[in-house]
């Protein structure tokens, strides 16, 4: 190569670094807006809520501005902090034996086919039908309220956890079930080995779908059960507060509803990001 | 057309001690035909010796897929049957390694762990495994990748595992089913020599199924050439060059005359289909 090729070559670098340059610029750009823009648009709803609750003189029992309802979760906090409590204990229970129940009988189905065509059904059944009717029944036939509000979201969280995982526990890879049979690998290797990591992203995909609906099947729940007293939660505090038309405790009580469902998402995003960044595509960074 | 005979006759192997009498897997009039009416195989009978790197060319459709799953046990024929000389009758385990033609590697395992595999589900635990899966890894020149995930691997190391994985047992016969079909010409060319260099060390006995010529007759101590609707043997062709084969093997005119005769029993085959339709 000559000399003239290469200050030629040499001369195109600096090119070829601003185009670099700017895809970095543009990546950096991103990586910030990423956070910013949905931080400048809540600041931008609440300004504009704020503003128009003063501008137009609505009364706070219809709706309160953003500073009364902040005013409302300080001031409310003792009576609130308890409910959560009441709340996150039932979603947190009721998500821990959705996966249990889901994953067992996601587990029990694919090891025959019998027992699937048998019970498949009813979970389908369980699944279409609105919790909220079910409800009044399991508070007749449960005596304890706790155990009723449990089975209450249950029901509405394992179905996304047993459909998913039996459809990734199906859908391990057809020549490596072959590898497994040519190996002479019992039905629980298979299992272990193949069938329950196969299944692992799609698992992790229904918990985290069920990790929503148990807040939500908590909280219908707590509507439907509507005790009084110690030991309820925050959807008690919502329609103790209606009665009393005390707007701004209505308000706080969804934010740490909403807030609840946000922790309890992005947890469970992280633990999905952990266990799959070393081999799933979907968690699998690429260069370029 | 000038065919062989099926006995696998005397063969100048330098390297190779010469082909037992006693085949090593028997194949006696196979039929398999699947519920959709299609004939895959029909009256194939094939001795397998024990030692010979066996080549089965034929077009798709040819059923030689479908023999070399039959000889695995993952599907059952038909008709007829498949006979072990060599092995206890009531033996279950056949001592055999398979190279699917995808890497079939577990995404979610380290290389390690997909190598040890075999070895796991035979209830041996890293700690006992260790030395032979590194020493299976080493064959393939993957020992510094234990570690990896085979996403991060190429197609070519990727492959590589998967030799080492059917290795890591002590097979006495590999079936490897078109394994380098899905690589470029470069990658094909090293595994070809990799895996030859691996039969002439180890003993095993290959059946490798290809559908290309130039690959068998590099590759294979005796070529059975297949045809298609119904599945059937049509050639049966010993390849009678001594080992070890080299780049040099590639060039020379007794491997362009054996390429010539393997297409020819191959293209026999087509045009007899061809006038058929």
């Amino acid at each position: 190569m000559s000399s003239a090729d290469l200050t030629g070559l040499s001369g195109q670098a600096p090119g070829l670094d601003v185009a670099e340059r700017r895809k970095a610029r543009r990546a950096r750009i991103e990586r910030w807006a990423r956070w910013l823009l949905p931080v400048v648009v809540m600041a931008a709803t609440i300004a504009l809520w704020q503003w128009y609750v003063v501008a137009y003189k609505v009364p706070h029992y219809i709706l309160p501005g953003p500073d009364r309802v902040v005013d409302a979760l300080v001031r409310d906090w003792p009576l609130l902090w308890p409910a959560l409590l009441v709340t996150l204990q039932i979603t947190l229970g009721a998500l821990v034996v959705a996966t249990i129940g889901g994953v067992g009988l996601a587990v029990l189905f694919a090891q025959s086919k019998w027992v699937e065509m048998s019970f498949f059904p009813y979970a389908v059944i369980l699944q279409v039908t609105p919790v909220i009717v079910i409800a009044p029944l399991i508070f007749i036939y449960v005596p304890s309220k706790i155990i009723g509000l449990l089975i209450c979201a249950w029901i509405v969280a394992f179905f996304p956890i047993l459909s998913n995982t039996t459809l990734g526990l199906n859908s391990a890879d057809h020549n490596l079930r072959n590898l497994f049979q040519l190996y002479g690998a019992t039905r629980w290797q298979t299992l272990r080995y193949l069938r329950l990591p196969a299944a692992l992203p799609y698992f992790l995909g229904g918990l985290r779908i069920a990790g929503g609906l148990s807040l939500i099947g908590a909280i219908v729940a707590e509507f439907v059960a509507g005790t009084g007293g110690v030991g309820s939660g925050l959807a008690f505090k919502i329609l103790e507060a209606s009665y009393r038309l005390n707007i701004p405790r209505m308000f706080a009580a969804i934010l740490l509803i909403s807030l609840t469902g946000i922790i309890i998402f992005a947890v469970l995003s992280l633990v999905t990001h952990l266990l799959l960044r070393n081999w799933h595509e979907s968690a699998v960074k690429r260069d370029g | 057309m000038s065919v062989a005979s099926s006995d696998g006759a005397p063969r100048g192997m330098a390297s190779r001690p010469p082909a037992e009498t006693q085949p090593i897997v028997s194949l006696q009039g196979i039929t398999k035909s699947f519920s959709n009416a299609t004939v895959a195989l029909k009256n194939l009978s094939l001795d397998i010796g024990a030692g010979e790197f066996v080549s089965l060319l034929g077009p798709s459709g040819c059923g030689k897929s479908t023999a070399l799953r039959l000889i695995a046990g993952l599907s059952s024929p038909t008709n007829g049957r498949i006979v072990w000389p060599g092995e206890a009758p009531g033996q279950g385990d056949h001592e055999l390694g398979f190279v699917f033609q995808e890497p079939t590697l577990m995404p979610w395992a380290t290389v390690f762990a997909n190598v040890h595999l075999p070895l796991r589900l035979k209830g041996r635990s890293v700690a006992v495994a260790r030395d032979e899966v590194m020493d299976a890894l080493e064959m393939v020149g993957l020992a510094g990748f234990a570690d990896s995930y085979p996403r991060e691997l190429s197609g070519g190391m990727k492959m590589r595992v998967s030799i080492a994985r059917a290795r890591v047992t002590r097979p006495k016969l590999l079936l490897m089913d078109e394994p380098f079909a899905a690589l470029d010409e470069i990658t094909r060319f090293k595994l070809n020599n990799d895996i030859l260099r691996l039969w002439e060390t180890l003993g095993w006995t290959v059946i490798f199924v290809t559908h290309s010529v130039f690959e068998s007759v590099y590759l294979s101590s005796r070529i059975v050439v297949m045809a298609a609707r119904p599945g059937r043997v049509v050639a049966d062709l010993a390849v009678d060059a001594p080992y070890p084969r080299t780049e040099e093997f590639r060039t020379s005119h007794l491997y362009s005359d054996y390429c010539r005769q393997a297409s020819e029993a191959l293209h026999a085959t087509l045009n007899e289909e061809e006038r058929a339709e």
